[in-house]
C-alpha cells in the first residue's frame, strides 16, 4: 500500500466521506490559486487535484476549460506551476495529485516530469488522455518512485476494463458519475447504485467519485457509497462569482456537521 | 483495441476513458468493413451515383506550355458532389454509421466543406446532425453554414481556444463523450486516434487507386511525381495511397506557408521547422506548440489548412523520406489559383492551389516527356467570398455594397441585430 492509500484509509477511520477539490494553477493568478488552496485546506478538504493547464483539454467542460485557457493567457508556464505547486506541498499538510493532459508530461520527458512531482512532493497523477495502453513507461515511472498513477472508471467500463485500469492505479480509482465532460448536470439517483457496486466489485482501491458534484445533497447523497467525494467546476464557478473569499465558507457549508 | 495504430513513433489512440468502449466498436465495424469486399463495392457504386466517380484526370496543356516542361495532368476530385474529396470520406463513414446503427453524426469544420459533405450525408441517410466550427470560421464562411443549416443541420459556433478547428475539433470530441450511443464523429480528416488516420486514408485511397490506372491508360505510364496540399492530410494521403508501392513515384505534400516561417505566421508543422512532436486531439505527431506543449496559433489564407497538427501517417512519410513537403505561402497560393483560372478555366479551391504552387516550381525544371499529377481537392467557386477578398476584387465589393443596400432597405430590423 503506498503512502497516498494509506492516508486515505487513515482519513476514512475518522470519517465516512473524504472530499477532493480541484484547481487550475494560474487562475486567474498564480497568488489567486495559492489564496484558494489556503481556503479549501483550512476549510477541510482531505486531498486536492492541482491541474496544470492545458491549450486542448478534450475531457473538460467549459467551466474548466475557460480556466484553462485563462490561465494559459495570464502566462502560466508548466516551470511556474511547478515551483507553485512546490509551495503548495511545503505549506499544507494534505496530499496533492496533479491532473493533466499528456502532452505537459510529453513535452518535458515523462521521467524528468515524475522525478520532477516526486521532488516537489506531488503524491500522484490523473491524465485523462493516457490510457494505460498508452501509458506504459509513465505507470512504470510513477510506480519506481512511490507515486499513484490514478486512472478513471466510467460508466461504459465493462468488468474486465475496470480490472485492467485498477491494476495499473495506486492510491484511489477516481469514478465518473456519468458520461460527457466536467461540470454538467449529473442526476444522483438509486441508478448509480449499480454501477458504484460494478467499481467495488472491480477493486479494493479506495474510489472516488466525481463529476457533478456540487451541493451538500449531493455530498450526502455519495455518503456510504465512496470514499471520496469530488468538487470540481463548482469551486471554480463559486470562485469566480463570489471571489476567493467566498471559497470557503461554500467548502465548510458542504463538509458542516 | 485490437491495433495500436502506430505508424513507427507516431499516431497512437490517446483518449477519454468513456470512449474506449467506443473506439472498440468504431475499430471491429472498420476492420470487418474493410475484409468484406460487399461493403466497398457499395461505397464505389454510391460514389459512381451520388457524387461524380471515377473522377476524370485532365491534361493542363495550356500550363503545360506556360513553363514548358513537365507534362501536367490534374485529378478532378473538384467534380465531387458538394465540391470536394471531403465527400469520400463522409460517404464512407456514412455508410459505417448506418452498419454501427447509429442515428446522429456530429463532425468538426473548418473551411466548412467537411460540415457541407456531413451535413449532406446526414440528410442522405436520415441522420440527426451537428457541425461543431469555430466561431473565427462561422463569420468568414457564411455560404457553407448558409447551406449545412438547409440540409437539416444545427451548426454550432465554438467560442473557446482559437475559435478555429481545432477547437472546432476538442467539441466535437466533448459532444462524443456525452452521446456516444447514438452518435458517430465523422472526424473530417486523417488525423486523430486510431482508427482514424488509417480509416480515412482508406476511404480516400479511392482517389490515387483510380489516379493510378488513369495515368496508365491516357499516358501509358505512372507520373513522375504527385502533388497534394496537406492539411489534416486526407486528400494527400487518398492521392498517395495509390503509389505507395511504386517508388519511382516522388509523393510531394504541400502545406500551408502563410506569410513564411515563425511560429503564428504559418501552418506548415513538416516543411518549416517550427513544429515538434507532442500529443494531442488523441494522437501523437508534429504539433506547432510551444515548449510547454501548448497548441499555438497558426495562419493560413486557406482556412482548410489552418491547423495545428498533422496526419501521423504522412509525418512518419516525412520521417522515412517518402514523401518530400514544402509549403506555398499565401501569396504564391493566390497568383498559383488566378494562373490556373486563366490558363485551364479550372477553379482550384485556395487549399488545392498550394498543391499547384509547388508543381509549377517544379514542373519548369523538368524534361517534357516527364509528367506530374496534382490533386485538385477542391473548387474555389463556393468559397467565393474568401476569394474574391484574397484576390481583392473592387467590382466584387461594390456587388456586396448594394446587395447589403438593398438587405437593409428591406429588413431594418436585421440592420441593427448585425452579428451573425
Amino acid at each position: 500500500m503506498n503512502k497516498l492509500e494509506q492516508y486515505i484509509r487513515q482519513q476514512r477511520e475518522q470519517k465516512e466521506l473524504l472530499l477532493m477539490t480541484h484547481i487550475v494553477l494560474g487562475y486567474p493568478s498564480y497568488d489567486d490559486s495559492m489564496r484558494v488552496v489556503e481556503s479549501m485546506v483550512e476549510a477541510g478538504v482531505d486531498l486536492m487535484e492541482l491541474q496544470i493547464p492545458f491549450s486542448e483539454p478534450m475531457a473538460d467542460g467549459p467551466v474548466i476549460l475557460h480556466a484553462n485557457s485563462e490561465a494559459i493567457r495570464a502566462g502560466a508556464t508548466v516551470d511556474g506551476c511547478l515551483e507553485m505547486a512546490e509551495k503548495i506541498t511545503a505549506q499544507f499538510d494534505i496530499p496533492f495529485v496533479f491532473m493533466t493532459y499528456y502532452n505537459i508530461l510529453f513535452s518535458q520527458g515523462v521521467m524528468p516530469f515524475v522525478e520532477n512531482m516526486q521532488r516537489i512532493g506531488i503524491q500522484g497523477a490523473i491524465i485523462p488522455d493516457l490510457p494505460p495502453e498508452e501509458g506504459r513507461d509513465y505507470i512504470a515511472a510513477m510506480r519506481t518512485h512511490g507515486l499513484s498513477p490514478i486512472h478513471i472508471f466510467t460508466p461504459n467500463s465493462s468488468p474486465q476494463r475496470m480490472q485492467t485500469l485498477a491494476e495499473n492505479s495506486d492510491g484511489f480509482v477516481y469514478t465518473v458519475a456519468r458520461k460527457g465532460v466536467t461540470g454538467k448536470e449529473t442526476q444522483f439517483s438509486a441508478e448509480l447504485d449499480g454501477y458504484l457496486a460494478d467499481c467495488r466489485a472491480a477493486t479494493d482501491l479506495p474510489l472516488a467519485l466525481g463529476f457533478g458534484v456540487k451541493t451538500r445533497a449531493d455530498f450526502d447523497f455519495i455518503r456510504g457509497k465512496a470514499d471520496m467525494a469530488v468538487i470540481g467546476s463548482e469551486t471554480i464557478k463559486v470562485m469566480e462569482q463570489g471571489g476567493v473569499a467566498a471559497v470557503k465558507p461554500f467548502i465548510a457549508g458542504i463538509l458542516r456537521e | 483495441m485490437k491495433h495500436s495504430g502506430y505508424f513507427n513513433q507516431f499516431g497512437g489512440a490517446f483518449i477519454p476513458e468513456i470512449l474506449v468502449p467506443t473506439f472498440d466498436q468504431l475499430e471491429a465495424a472498420y476492420l470487418e468493413a474493410k475484409a468484406d469486399p460487399a461493403f466497398w463495392a457499395e461505397y464505389k457504386q454510391l460514389m459512381s451515383t451520388y457524387s461524380c466517380r471515377a473522377t476524370p484526370i485532365t491534361y493542363a496543356e495550356n500550363l503545360t506550355h506556360h513553363f514548358g516542361g513537365a507534362q501536367i495532368y490534374i485529378k478532378r476530385e473538384d467534380l465531387n458532389h458538394t465540391g470536394a474529396h471531403k465527400a469520400n470520406n463522409v460517404m464512407g463513414q456514412g455508410l459505417l454509421t448506418r452498419r454501427m446503427g447509429k442515428k446522429r453524426v456530429i463532425a468538426e469544420t473548418g473551411a466548412g466543406q467537411h460540415g457541407v459533405a456531413t451535413a449532406t450525408m446526414a440528410a442522405k441517410f436520415g441522420f440527426d446532425c451537428t457541425i461543431y466550427m469555430g466561431a473565427v470560421d462561422v463569420e468568414r464562411q457564411r455560404p457553407n453554414v448558409f447551406w449545412m443549416e438547409q440540409m437539416g443541420a444545427e451548426v454550432v459556433a465554438v467560442e473557446d481556444g482559437s475559435r478555429t478547428l481545432k477547437d472546432a475539433i476538442n467539441e466535437a470530441f466533448r459532444d462524443w463523450v456525452t452521446n456516444m450511443d447514438d452518435t458517430h464523429y465523422a472526424l473530417g480528416t486523417a488525423c486523430g486516434p486510431y482508427p482514424f488516420p488509417e480509416m480515412v486514408s482508406w476511404f480516400q485511397s479511392i482517389i490515387g487507386t483510380e489516379a493510378r490506372q488513369q495515368m496508365l491508360e491516357r499516358v501509358g505510364k505512372l507520373p513522375d511525381r504527385v502533388y497534394a496540399c496537406v492539411g489534416g492530410g486526407s486528400n494527400a494521403m487518398g492521392l498517395f495511397s495509390g503509389f505507395l508501392d511504386d517508388p519511382e513515384v516522388e509523393l510531394v505534400g504541400v502545406e500551408a506557408g502563410g506569410r513564411g516561417s515563425g511560429i503564428g505566421e504559418h501552418a506548415a508543422r513538416l516543411a518549416y521547422d517550427d513544429a515538434s512532436v507532442g500529443v494531442a486531439q488523441g494522437y501523437k505527431t508534429y504539433f506547432l506548440q510551444n515548449r510547454d506543449g501548448q497548441m499555438q496559433d497558426t495562419h493560413s489564407v486557406s482556412a482548410g489548412l489552418d491547423y495545428v497538427g498533422v496526419s501521423p501517417i504522412l509525418a512518419d512519410m516525412h520521417e522515412t523520406g517518402r514523401a518530400r513537403f514544402e509549403a506555398a505561402t499565401d501569396a504564391e497560393v493566390v497568383e498559383a489559383m488566378k494562373l490556373t483560372v486563366q490558363k485551364e478555366g479550372l477553379i482550384p479551391a485556395l487549399e488545392s492551389s498550394h498543391a499547384f504552387v509547388q508543381a509549377f516550381k517544379d514542373a519548369a525544371d523538368m524534361h517534357s516527356d516527364q509528367v506530374i499529377l496534382i490533386n485538385q481537392s477542391g473548387r474555389a467557386d463556393k468559397d467565393i467570398f474568401t476569394v474574391a477578398d484574397a484576390i481583392d476584387d473592387p467590382k466584387w465589393k461594390q456587388f456586396i455594397i448594394a446587395k447589403a443596400d438593398e438587405y437593409k432597405k428591406a429588413n431594418p430590423e436585421l440592420a441593427i441585430a448585425g452579428g451573425v
